[in-house]
């Protein structure tokens, strides 16, 4: 087994960087939320890097990158990872490094796109409920749809390619998951807005993000990993890795810009929940596009992507769905804005294994093959989630008491208090049986 | 002897604490407060979401002084704040009955 110590340094390392990601959206969510319930934004987050891991051993790996020959769906593995500690990848071509380290790298995908719907319904799930779904729809519908976009296929000695997920066969390029993460997120989170309902008050009562400098943070540390997830994906310490981390960069500046823009005309102030939600916008847009388009074309598709997004976010209060923290807005929208960009900008000059767009004599076809992809991804998650949000629903029950989310969810679902400000009183004394044993040991 | 309380913008704090000291006061208590008058609230846009903001921040500042006092202070205090811009605050006072000073026990003026 021939390994490139180069190329497994940084697969490691991105992967590391995959991983803070999603404390980092915990942050970024949890400073947009109201201070009675930061505890429970931040939990969705971490409660979910604890279930997807522990599935991703038992049999995520092997839906999202097994082979049943479908191009639908992975096969079960029930080595449990046991079997890749001395394998290569082989998605499309065999890579140098451990076949550990490019599923540890996928895994934290998994993670962080279960995470990023729980923005779309802050301050009223159950967390219960929260993980029973995060459980189910990781499995029918995030290890399918990775399966779909990332499993390029083994690539056998003779050159022939076999179990492919069918839209990574039919071309449609998406580099670091515009469509499996971002779009998948972002109409699951649309569904799940729908299915929930508005929180008590939406319209009526301020919702004011209630620690922006947290916000600031979550967003800063997004910026960092996100260049593992783009740069990473290239699976080694390569050209194509350069190519991504630039272009993640100059997309993700263009986009704040253009969001602080649109602000500074529509709204008469440049905001910091502006900047940081254009980054964002930014980094979602040029997620699949980061290894297909030259550095310029990045900092136009971050502009259109800051702009069109920061107008997107309006759209709830016009259509009266409660997306939370903007999860439709930002991860859907800028999903489709990217993923489509591909067609446009994408250009073989930078990179051979991509395809040339509309603007360098590519035609429509590229074009065509991203619709699909955008088109697959969102009605497939949109519909699956949609059910599966109402099956809970009306089973286990999704959302908390009326009264408990007004008090606030983090005393109903975990009994704390996110912050502990006042010097009087906020104490309290032992209510139970540690009372008896503090004054024994007295 | 009488409370003066008064509801100022809190940037004026400064400069009615070293008016005060210049005519003699020897203490007074300061607690943060919110509230509106005629100039209402402010607004606040969130990811376009635009809010009012109805309660203000605003100084509270309160001292006990002698009856021959009250005069002295409450001009001193309205002179500092002023701004001449709407949301200025307001200034009162109402008589008390009793002051005592709890470390020695004095009571009435010599608790002040």
């Amino acid at each position: 087994m021939h390994l490139e110590p180069g190329d497994t340094a940084w697969v490691l390392a991105a992967t590391a960087m995959v991983l803070l990601m999603t404390p980092g959206l915990a942050f970024f969510y949890g400073g947009m939320v109201r201070s009675k319930s930061v505890l429970n934004m931040l939990m969705m987050s971490f409660f979910t890097i604890g279930i997807v891991s522990v599935l991703w051993t038992i049999f995520g790996y092997g839906l999202a990158f097994g082979d049943s020959g479908s191009g639908l769906i992975g096969a079960l593995d029930w080595s449990h990872l046991g079997s890749l500690v001395n394998s290569l990848p082989n998605n499309g071509g065999e890579y140098p490094i451990p076949e550990l380290s490019f599923s540890a790298f996928q895994l934290m995908f998994a993670v962080i796109t279960p995470a990023l719907i729980s923005g779309a319904i802050a301050d009223r799930t159950k967390l219960f409920a929260w993980g029973v779904f995060v459980a189910i729809w990781v499995t029918i519908v995030y290890f399918p749809v990775a399966h779909w976009v990332f499993d390029f296929g083994t690539k056998h000695a003779d050159g022939s390619i076999t179990g492919a997920g069918w839209l990574a066969a039919r071309g449609v390029l998406d580099f670091a998951g515009g469509t499996a993460v971002h779009i998948n997120a972002g109409a699951a989170g649309l569904a799940l807005a729908i299915v929930l309902g508005k929180r008590v008050g939406f319209g009526r009562t301020p919702m004011k993000p209630h620690n922006l400098p947290l916000v600031l943070i979550g967003a800063g540390l997004l910026w960092f990993g996100w260049f593992g997830f783009n740069a990473g994906s290239s699976l080694g310490a390569n050209a194509t890795a350069a190519l991504a981390l630039m272009n993640t960069q100059v997309a993700t500046a263009a986009a704040l810009l253009g969001w602080l823009l649109v602000e500074r005309i529509r709204d008469g102030h440049a905001t910091s929940l502006g900047a940081a939600s254009g980054a964002i916008a930014g980094l979602v847009a040029i997620t699949p596009a980061c290894a297909y388009v030259a550095p310029w074309a990045a900092v136009v598709i971050g502009l259109l992507a800051g702009a069109i997004c920061s107008m997107a976010v309006a759209l709830k209060y016009k259509l009266g769905f409660d997306d939370s923290l903007d999860v439709v807005g930002v991860h859907l929208v800028g999903g489709i804005v990217g993923c489509l960009s591909v067609g446009f900008f994408g250009s073989t000059a930078v990179n051979s294994l991509g395809a040339n767009g509309l603007f360098y004599g590519g035609g429509s076809s590229l074009l065509g093959k991203q619709a699909l992809g955008v088109v697959a991804v969102a009605g497939y998650s949109f519909i699956i989630t949609l059910i599966l949000g109402y099956a809970i629903k009306y089973t286990i029950g999704f959302r908390i008491k009326e009264s408990d989310e007004v008090e606030g969810i983090d005393i109903s679902e975990h009994s704390e208090h996110g912050y502990e400000f006042g010097q009087i009183g906020a104490g309290g004394s032992f209510a139970t049986r540690l009372a008896a044993a503090a004054k024994g040991g007295e | 002897m009488k409370l003066v309380t008064a509801i100022i913008k809190p940037f004026r704090l400064d400069d009615v604490r070293d008016a005060l000291t210049a005519i003699g006061v020897p203490g007074i208590t300061v607690s943060e407060a919110s509230g509106y008058g005629r100039q209402r609230g402010h607004t606040e846009v969130y990811r376009g979401a635009e809010y009012t903001i109805d309660l203000v921040p605003k100084v509270r500042i309160e001292i006990l002084v002698d009856d021959a006092d009250e005069e002295s202070v409450i001009d001193a205090i309205v002179k500092a704040a002023h701004t001449n811009a709407i949301g200025d605050g307001k200034v009162w006072s109402v008589p008390v009955s009793q002051v005592v000073r709890v470390r020695t026990g004095e009571r009435g003026s010599d608790a002040l």
